[in-house]
């Protein structure tokens, strides 16, 4: 890596700008520092995911030039809110090189966000997306975890998740994301975390969201909102955790497992 | 006590410096201008660390982890506490590519000049007829190697890390500087780490992690001090031996340790420092610190540590095969301690770190007398007061200049009347210098190194520089001691 590179770190847009993560004032002439110093090892310097690492890292760093963003809490296509962007750094990405950046201060990760926002000239003739309202949460009853089971099915998010939710349905070998590298889908049976999440509301808004730049399509348009809710509360089931859907799945699942029909190809339903 | 400007010298001494230190900048950027790759540079008296495994393996620079290598920043802070793991699912070895090997090289190639007065020297050279022994100064200068550092760290297993650090002086004759395990996490709780093995104090500012590598500079003298003529050994910079149950908040804002260590100040095989057989008490460490966020101006931090430890006024003894006397074990404990405080505050790209210490030994250490004999006439015990101010700022992720002023005061000496003036051991010191990281990627480390230091200490030899083993000519006057430094701090 040149020396020069480093030190023309440089920017399409303008420094000066500032933005807004809750009360704080983001300065992207300070983030460019921040981001010079934390990110640019995987992301670049202009930002296009391209940095020193990224022919070794998989999933390859998101491309800030593009302005798609995976984790948003609005709907897809549109641009996330500072907010989001701001989970996003704190949070981290589970399973990739991205970590939580939650030890920096608030302070600067609104300066980072800011500065990520002047690679795309997006952010200077689109307004962020509204964020999606999330309705109360269903019961986790047996009921709603079957009626989540049999939309598992009839939507066949199997053909990609697999039927035991282990990433590895007929269909996840082909997937890839928006820049045509390959991408796996989800394996529910590790770990506690999703990429945008953990709690029952992210999952929902996973759904709802969809994850921009994957072949994971925002159900929004299809499924209404306590369909999606009870889809979470079977994906729940899935996951290696003691939840409280899968206490309510194991006693259910224990006493009638020679009539459940099999998640898959001609299973026809969930029950 | 009062201070005072220490570098008496003349306005010639000055510019050399000044241009060494200026040219040396300014060799480096048409060096970095013309686009080659370097080499670098490390620490003669102390050993540093940083290791760029960690940046392999996750590919992160080295500035996400340090404001200047090898200082670490909240986030380097973090990663340590979990026990060198991000938290992305993918720290356990299980993830790497199994040719990936966490170990890292680090050395200073550099030229130095070192210059130490008030030390008896012959009179003409070379001795002979009619020399005799005068006060005189020693000063060499010229081009040298620091020691190294070859070390690994890492994940042994999800929540379990560890480091081992052979570390070699110039010569290449090497040592365990550190080696430990640490099982992380328990029962899912960032509060509960247990740590075994030789590791450093869990000190808020850390003197392995500092930027000063020069022979005077590259040590806190506060941290390795003890009250001429007492017989504690004990220094609270040196790597020590034991247990320590840390824990940490989340994002380690709250941070605390209690260690229980052997009291040999971190030796091996049952001695001391000086080759004596350890005894065999346990000294107590606790540490604590709480950082804040403050706000645009960056992360501050508080804390407080205090040592309370143990050691032997005499030996049992045995005969060797040569009828010679053997020491065994050691006995007749009395106790010593030091607590002190310090923080870590950030106005922007000013950093500053302040730190005070009190040290305070039982008078039979002081006095070197066994405790079943009475103390001798004037023995009192002996306590000092020292601290530090150090300033870093930074220019850029690449180029941070840093300072630091200390000073030791002997609030009681050893013995009352006991020939000495006063402020016999007193010690005053500055450095001054610059770091300029060329490069700053996720493979290795390298910087150009610039550093001026000078220790004043009353009466007796400094702690550093290279009057060590020599014999100060007045007790009755300061020994100065100077380093300059140029060199390359390479770290692969």
């Amino acid at each position: 890596m040149g020396v020069a590179s480093v030190f023309i770190a440089g920017s399409p847009a303008d420094f000066a700008q500032e933005r807004h993560v809750g009360k704080l004032a983001g300065n992207a002439g300070s983030g460019k520092q921040l981001y010079r110093r934390f990110c640019i090892g995987c992301h670049g310097p202009q930002g296009d995911g391209n940095g020193e690492n990224a022919p070794w890292i998989d999933p390859k760093p998101r491309d800030f030039t593009a302005a798609t963003f995976k984790c948003r809490s609005t709907p897809t296509g549109t641009l996330p809110t500072d907010e989001d962007l701001d989970h996003a750094v704190q949070r981290g990405f589970v399973t990739t090189n991205m970590p939580s950046w939650n030890p920096l201060t608030p302070q600067q990760r609104a300066d980072l966000v800011a500065y990520v926002k002047t690679f795309s000239p997006r952010w200077g003739t689109e307004k962020p997306g509204t964020p999606i309202s999330i309705p109360r949460e269903t019961p986790a009853n047996i009921d709603n975890i079957l009626h989540g089971r049999e939309l598992f099915q009839k939507m066949e998010c199997w053909k990609c998740h697999g039927p035991e939710g282990h990433g590895d349905g007929p269909s996840a070998s082909t997937l890839t994301d928006s820049k045509d590298n390959p991408i796996r889908p989800y394996n529910f049976s590790t770990g506690s975390r999703f990429k945008c999440g953990e709690t029952n509301q992210d999952l929902y808004r996973i759904f709802m969201t969809g994850v921009d730049g994957t072949p994971m399509p925002s159900f929004a348009d299809v499924i209404q909102p306590n369909d999606a809710w009870d889809l979470v509360h079977f994906l729940r089931t899935l996951q290696d955790l003691r939840t409280p859907e899968s206490v309510v799945w194991k006693k259910y699942a224990a006493e009638h497992a020679k009539d459940m029909k099999p998640i898959g190809p001609n299973a026809g339903g969930g029950r | 006590m009062s201070i005072r400007f220490p570098i008496r010298t003349t306005a010639v001494r000055w510019s050399l410096i000044g241009l060494l230190l200026i040219g040396g900048f300014l060799g480096l950027v048409m060096f970095g201008r013309g686009g080659s790759t370097a080499q670098a540079a490390p620490l003669p008296g102390i050993h540093v660390r940083a290791i760029p495994a960690f940046a392999r393996k996750y590919g992160l620079p080295c500035s996400a982890c340090h404001t200047a290598w090898p200082e670490l920043n909240n986030f380097g802070q973090v990663f340590r506490d979990n026990g060198y793991q991000l938290g992305n699912e993918r720290d356990s070895p299980i993830w790497q590519n199994p040719s990936y090997f966490p170990v890292t090289f680090r050395m200073t190639p550099q030229w130095h000049r070192e210059s130490t007065n008030n030390l008896a020297v012959d009179s003409i050279p070379g001795g002979g007829p009619g020399s005799t022994f005068v006060s005189g100064k020693v000063q060499q200068n010229g081009f040298d190697l620091s020691g190294m550092d070859l070390w690994t760290a890492g994940t042994l297993y999800r929540n379990i890390s560890f480091s081992l650090l052979p570390s070699a002086d110039s010569t290449g004759a090497f040592h365990f500087e550190a080696a430990w395990v640490r099982f992380d996490n328990l029962k899912g709780s960032n509060w509960l780490n247990l740590k075994v093995g030789k590791f450093e104090l869990d000190n808020l500012i850390s003197e392995k992690r500092f930027l000063f590598l020069s022979a005077n500079g590259g040590i806190y003298q506060t941290y390795h001090y003890d009250v001429p003529g007492t017989i504690n050994d004990f220094g609270y910079g040196d790597n020590q031996l034991g247990v320590e149950l840390a824990g940490h908040s989340k994002n380690s804002y709250t941070r605390y340790s209690v260690s229980v260590l052997s009291s040999n100040d971190g030796n091996v095989g049952f001695t001391s420092g000086s080759g004596a057989p350890s005894n065999r008490g346990y000294d107590v460490n606790l540490a604590f610190s709480q950082a804040f966020n403050g706000g645009s101006l960056g992360l501050q931090r508080i804390g407080a540590f205090g040592y309370f430890g143990q050691r032997p006024t005499y030996y049992q003894s045995s005969t060797g095969s040569d009828g010679s006397t053997v020491a065994l074990i050691g006995f007749g404990n009395k106790p010593f301690y030091r607590v002190g405080v310090g923080g870590d505050f950030f106005l922007k790209k000013l950093e500053f770190l302040p730190s005070i210490m009190y040290g305070h030994d039982n008078a039979y250490l002081g006095a070197g007398v066994p405790s079943t004999s009475p103390l001798p006439a004037g023995a009192k015990a002996p306590a000092f007061l020292g601290g530090f101010l150090e300033s870093h700022y930074y220019v850029s992720p690449q180029l941070v200049f840093f300072g630091r002023f200390e000073r030791i005061g002997v609030s009681q000496q050893a013995f009352v009347n006991g020939g000495f003036p006063n402020d016999y051991g007193n010690v005053t010191a500055y450095a001054v210098g610059y770091r300029w990281y060329p490069i700053m990627f996720s493979r290795a480390g390298l910087a150009w190194h610039s550093e001026y230091s000078i220790a004043k200490s009353n009466g007796f030899l400094p702690l550093s520089g290279n009057g060590g083993g020599l014999q100060v000519f007045s007790v009755a006057n300061p020994v100065w001691s100077s380093s300059v430094m140029l060199g390359f701090d390479f770290d692969f």
